[in-house]
């Protein structure tokens, strides 16, 4: 097997624990707005899961790095050019509908990596897979039933989830796009190629969203350029301002 | 100078209550993986729950806090993610515990047995997340009483 290269180890790391870094956040924002209480618990139960989730990965990524920086030091000292998670998940969260629409969208992709990275050559990565996993397994059956719910309740949800998937569908090619990095880590053991997990997340979004009576959008298009830091949608800046606010105004401030 | 047997630590830990459920211990919880000594450093092992429960910065400062207090002054904590906390550590007298608290204990066929309240089996899931990560929201169809459920992981 191939030696692991550290810096391309960093840049698997940093796009792990980036997706659930701003989607956690994302996820948040919902807290004390969502349509009941039982839901604002979810949302913000899974926000958390996802927070507990960037801590791991990105402690990690600090160590191998070996600069001596901290989980929150990449968290909230990093401008957008440097962060290196999917568009999908810097989305705005749109209604209810969409919000849960790209949950279960990620959810899809991210049980499926788990899956492969609890068995991988790196010790630490399998760990924290393992740990992960099961909090995201739990995310699926949620994301998945409320979409199902949503998609075959009403003629309003219907139309709303219908409308969610034609927008945020363009934006699931980019978790399976395959570079120098990911056959790096393929090489190395550490991580599957993001293309082999195509085939898996179609039979299981397909399943799910045939059950949902939605349809897939046809079109091959994807919108990318997040995971590989080309550039960001102009909604990660603003998302960052209200994230990193707090360290950028007081810098080093501990409580 | 002699140093307290790690049987000693265990007992010491036994006393120390879950700062989110009260009612339960970190060992009834089996959250506490191992005691050693490693030289003259009392190293206590602990795995979390949830990845991201506010419950953890706690418990690892509770731990300190009680081992201070009985005369230890070097202490290591570790955290270790694998393998993953599962609740079938949790022991026997912690799930009594818990249902005596109004909390049904996690089943593996991933629902509460009965309502903790009157004990019929006449239940459903009202939400799959509750007040804290490792709970959701149940309520019995007979009692009409809300209730959490421990869930199974």
């Amino acid at each position: 097997m191939a030696e692991v290269d550290n810096k391309a180890l960093f840049e698997f790391l940093v796009r792990m624990g980036d997706n659930t870094l701003i989607l956690g956040h994302r996820v948040s924002e919902w807290c004390g707005h969502a349509p009941i209480l039982e839901e604002d618990i979810a949302l913000a139960n899974t926000a958390l899961d996802l927070l507990g989730q960037t801590k791991m990965w990105l402690d990690y990524a600090g160590k191998v790095q070996g600069e001596g920086k901290t989980a929150d030091d990449l968290a909230f000292l990093r401008d957008a050019w440097d962060l290196r998670n999917v568009l999908l998940v810097e989305l705005p969260n749109g209604d209810f509908g969409q919000t849960l629409m790209r949950q279960f969208l990620f959810d899809a992709w991210h049980s499926i990596i788990l899956g492969h990275l609890l068995k991988s050559s790196d010790d630490d990565v399998r760990a924290i897979a393992q740990k992960a996993s099961k909090e995201v397994a739990y995310h699926l059956e949620r994301s998945a039933d409320t979409v199902v719910g949503l998609g075959d309740g009403t003629p309003e949800s219907h139309k709303r989830m219908q409308a969610a998937l034609d927008y945020l569908w363009p934006y699931v090619g980019e978790m399976f796009e395959t570079d120098d990095i990911d056959r790096a880590m393929a090489a190395a053991g550490v991580a599957p190629e993001p293309s082999g997990l195509k085939a898996d997340f179609d039979a299981l979004t397909g399943r799910v969203l045939a059950d949902a009576t939605l349809t897939i959008p046809e079109g091959k298009f994807a919108h990318k350029g997040g995971r590989n830091g080309y550039m960001h949608t102009e909604h990660l800046g603003h998302l960052l301002c209200e994230m990193q606010w707090l360290q950028r105004a007081y810098p080093g401030c501990e409580w | 100078m002699a140093h307290p047997s790690t049987e000693q630590v265990w007992e010491w830990l036994e006393a120390v209550p879950d700062p989110e459920i009260p009612v339960l211990t970190l060992t009834d919880l089996g959250i506490i993986r191992n005691v050693d000594w490693e030289g003259d450093t009392c190293v206590v092992t602990v795995t979390p729950t949830y990845s991201g429960c506010p419950a953890t910065s706690i418990i690892n400062l509770d731990i300190e806090t009680a081992l201070r207090d009985r005369g230890l002054t070097k202490i290591e904590l570790r955290n270790q993610l694998d393998p993953a906390w599962t609740t079938d550590w949790m022991s026997e007298k912690g799930r009594e515990k818990l249902e005596k608290y109004g909390i049904a204990p996690p089943q593996p066929a991933g629902g509460p047995e009965r309502c903790p309240h009157c004990g019929s089996p006449n239940v459903e899931k009202l939400s799959q997340f509750g007040s804290t990560p490792c709970k959701a929201q149940w309520r019995c169809k007979d009692c009409l009483e809300p209730f959490e459920y421990f869930k199974c992981i």
